[in-house]
């Protein structure tokens, strides 16, 4: 790191969308030579940092200074001509042409009108070699993997003589020795004086690479740390955040009698199941009656555990046991014959059906499982419906409105009613209370306390970890997409434990005794 | 204003209206438009002829939106048209007694049989190897008219067949046979999908097909079997089309029925990214397209011009459908812009994590 002025400079930059204010009064500086974390969990502004810093939204407050000179950019393309570039996470290149071509597509190098394709042939490969990266440069970008692509991405970015260099989460779907690799052109690039924005959800990536931290959370700027200042823990800490608990407390349910529970056999045990770059391989058992918290960091694998468990995706290895019997779950119709329930944490793409009615949206896991043939009957609709408008008071209690007209709030419940329907066994939520109002969040932790109390057994994921630590039974910690402990949830465990565990990972063995 | 409203708002308002106005049109430029005469104890007259006339374009566009439900496409529909009708001539054509009504009805049994293989394939590319629709049954619209061309042997086929001539002609109840045989397919599929919960998980997964599977629907049956129906409609619409002329011509069978079916399927208000259908608009949206040629015909609009009519005319009716175009030219009439519909879920979408 070099002690030189910042290159880039945001000051006190706030942006609104409508209803939600995305970023508050932030501020930002990048300088030369370094690598800088942005973190922050989901809806903490990172992403709308990133597109106003170039162009793609406009600002409402605030400066931007690339060295000495304001700018505002007025899209992606006039900021990569002025040096700041960007690598998004879907490597954004055209699969079909050849890496040459990609790297000059839009600014060929023309003579007379036509494209020099021996001189954007010789250039690419120089450019490939300031990456260490010998390949052909005439064979199509789809012939190479991910890690490769992504590294022709930087190339095509770095070209357009970038003094910043942003990389928006490229190591998502890398493993381990790609992610090597990218580092290793990451700290030539940085030596080379490149100011290099860096956004992962990975902690160890942050300390692996990153000088400096800074930390958004809910789109304000909560500071700026030299790596080295900042331990793991804190960290966490800064990116969570101890809210006050706004919410109701409710009763000590989870000190509830485990021993009861633990008695009889579990409804489901999975062991050791795994998808290659999802998820490493974890075993979980959950009773009947059981509220099973999954923490961690956004990223961490939590979702991922939860589609295997459903069968949304499929497992690459490992057993899962329904009742005591092994089963594959290779399919959600499969896992909804075990009587299993998934709400997804992607509302509108992987859980209401916008156009259908909020009726319709309910019955229609209960009439999938019946089949077309037989359809529910009306005055049945009707009965189940009615019941579940009232019981989770959803606004506007008429079942005939389409449901894209609901709030988010309110289409949650409309997805929770129809697992409900379904009577699970288990039920699992993945993150049900993110971005919906107080109220509704105090109503849905309520109904899961009431479901296992009525034996349902719950898989409860969330990035809140007080919402985790006041629901569940036993808590799960995901930490770099793997399990890494199991902890009961009793006296000693509260939130700072939790968030040590997050952030250093280490307590398999405490944890199991 | 109160009571009109709701009336102005239902989604068959439009097509309704823009039929109306086209039969109004009709009368005033030829006052004997909308009669009908008794003759022989039939119905005759132009509106029984559109009708009747219709009834193929029914039958296809019926399938059609079932497949624009699930956010498909199907371009094969004429191929296969022409495909059943020549099956069914071929058969007939070689039958010794061309009148037995045991051999015709075998005969369709044998060109409905061959459509749902056809179907079948449509649906095996969509569903089980997941090639797109368009480019799924563009194979079959191509390789199809192949296929009739080599059934016919590249002849046009004539049968001399009372009981199948009466598919396109025949009366029944002083009506055309035809009338009842796409209103009966109407009714069929209308039960077929509103009856049971297939309708709903037809939109389902033409509206969201991740969260649908999510939901434990399984929607590559879905998909597969939507195709077939289509299969099966144009079957049906293949015979009435060869019965028509009592001839099978591989080439002219059905050829670009399937354009004017899905522009039926549009105008009854079914959007082509999928999700909700409506088969009263889809039969309203096919009448409209029918009156639209016979006025043509009735007009004397030369057939230089008449393509360039019918065009104008289904611009007028997309526009005057499009949600965009209406609320633009009614804001500007009541002069206060209604409020933009807040939807928290689209504003959210704008905010990215």
């Amino acid at each position: 790191m070099t002690d030189s002025r910042p290159v880039l400079t945001m000051t006190g930059i706030s942006k609104s969308f409508p209803g939600v204010r995305a970023l508050h009064d932030v501020d930002f500086r990048l300088f030369p030579g370094e690598v800088h974390a942005l973190m922050g969990e989901n809806g903490a502004g990172k992403s709308t940092l990133i597109k106003v810093l170039t162009g793609v939204y406009g600002i409402d407050e605030g400066t931007i200074a690339l060295g000495d000179e304001r700018v505002a950019f007025s899209g992606p393309m006039q900021a990569a001509a002025a040096g700041v570039s960007t690598v998004y996470q879907e490597v954004n290149l055209c699969p079909n042409l050849s890496v040459a071509e990609n790297i000059f597509i839009g600014r060929e190098p023309r003579r007379f009108g036509a494209v020099r394709w021996g001189e954007i042939r010789r250039r690419a490969r120089q450019l490939l070699a300031r990456l260490d990266l010998d390949i052909d440069v005439t064979a199509p970008v789809a012939s190479f993997s991910l890690a490769v692509q992504q590294m022709v991405a930087i190339a095509r970015a770095i070209d357009v003589r970038a003094r910043v260099l942003i990389l928006d989460e490229p190591t998502s779907s890398l493993d381990a020795g790609e992610v090597a690799q990218l580092f290793r052109i990451m700290r030539q690039l940085r030596d080379d004086g490149i100011a290099i924005l860096f956004v992962t959800h990975f902690l160890d990536q942050v300390y692996g690479i990153a000088d400096r931290i800074t930390v958004l959370r809910n789109g304000t700027l909560v500071g700026e740390y030299p790596t080295a200042e900042l331990p793991q823990l804190a960290l966490v800490e800064k990116m969570i955040g101890k809210e006050l608990d706004v919410l109701e407390r409710l009763d000590e349910h989870p000190r509830r009698e485990l021993a009861a529970l633990e008695g009889g056999t579990p409804f489901v045990e999975v062991s050791e199941l795994s998808r290659k770059g999802a998820v490493a391989p974890f075993s979980l058992t959950i009773h009947a009656g059981e509220v099973v918290g999954l923490a961690g960091l956004l990223g961490s694998g939590r979702t991922e555990v939860a589609r295997l468990l459903f069968g949304a995706d499929r497992a690459d290895r490992g057993q899962v046991a329904v009742g005591g019997r092994p089963t594959g779950l290779r399919t959600p119709v499969q896992a909804i014959d075990h009587g299993i329930g998934f709400c997804s944490e992607n509302r509108r793409a992987e859980g209401i059906i916008a156009d259908l009615s909020v009726r319709e949206n309910m019955i229609l896991a209960m009439q999938a499982a019946r089949g077309w043939l037989r359809p529910i009957p009306r005055r049945r609709q009707d009965e189940l419906v009615d019941k579940y408008i009232k019981a989770l008071s959803i606004r506007p209690p008429n079942p005939d409105v389409p449901v894209r007209n609901l709030s988010g709030g309110n289409q949650q419940k409309v997805l929770l009613a129809r697992w409900l329907i379904t009577e699970p066994r288990l039920l699992i939520l993945d993150e049900p209370t993110r971005g919906i109002d107080v109220g509704a969040k105090a109503e849905i932790q309520r109904l899961v306390v009431q479901l296992s109390d009525g034996g349902m057994a719950v898989l409860f994921i969330s990035a809140e970890l007080e919402e985790v630590l006041r629901l569940s039974h036993k808590i799960a910690v995901m930490r770099d997409r793997e399990l890494v402990a199991h902890l009961t949830n009793d006296d000693t465990v509260d939130a700072d434990r939790v968030m040590q565990t997050i952030a250093s990972g280490s307590q398999r063995e405490e944890a199991n005794q | 204003m109160n009571r009109i409203k709701p009336l102005l708002g239902h989604r068959l308002f439009w097509p309704v209206a823009v039929l109306a106005v086209m039969l109004v049109a009709n009368t005033i430029y030829r006052p004997g438009f909308l009669s009908i005469e008794v003759n022989n104890g039939h119905l005759y007259g132009t509106p029984i002829d559109i009708l009747r006339l219709s009834a193929p374009l029914i039958l296809v566009a019926l399938g059609m939106t079932l497949v624009i439900s699930t956010g498909g496409i199907d371009l094969s529909v004429g191929s296969i048209c022409a495909i059943s009708g020549a099956v069914a001539c071929l058969y007939i054509s070689k039958a010794p007694d061309q009148n037995s009504f045991g051999m015709v009805l075998t005969a369709l049994a044998m060109a409905l049989g061959v459509a749902l293989v056809l179907g079948a394939w449509n649906g095996v590319l969509v569903s089980v190897i997941g090639i797109q629709p368009i480019i799924a049954t563009l194979i079959l619209m191509v390789a199809g008219r192949g296929l009739a061309q080599l059934i016919t042997e590249g002849q046009i086929i004539t049968i001399n067949s009372g009981p199948y001539r009466a598919i396109g002609l025949g009366h029944f109840l002083t009506l055309p046979l035809a009338i009842f045989i796409a209103l009966g397919a109407a009714l069929l599929v209308a039960a077929f999908t509103r009856r049971t919960a297939l309708g709903m998980i037809i939109e389902s997964v033409g509206g969201n097909r991740e969260a649908s599977r999510l939901a434990g629907i399984r929607s590559g049956r879905v998909v597969f079997l939507v195709y077939v129906v289509s299969a099966a409609c144009a079957a049906i619409a293949g015979f009435m089309m060869t019965a028509n002329v009592s001839s099978a011509d591989g080439n002219a069978a059905g050829l670009w029925v399937e354009l004017d079916a899905i522009l039926a399927v549009v105008i009854g208000g079914t959007s082509l990214a999928g999700g909700r259908f409506y088969l009263s608009g889809t039969i309203l949206g096919a009448l409209i397209i029918q009156t639209l040629t016979t006025t043509v015909y009735a007009m004397n609009i030369s057939p230089q011009t008449a393509l360039l009519f019918k065009a104008v005319v289904v611009i007028a009716v997309c526009l005057v459908q499009a949600p965009a175009f209406r609320a633009r030219f009614s804001r500007r009439r009541r002069g206060t812009p209604p409020p933009p519909a807040p939807s928290p879920q689209r504003q959210k979408e704008e905010v990215p994590a």
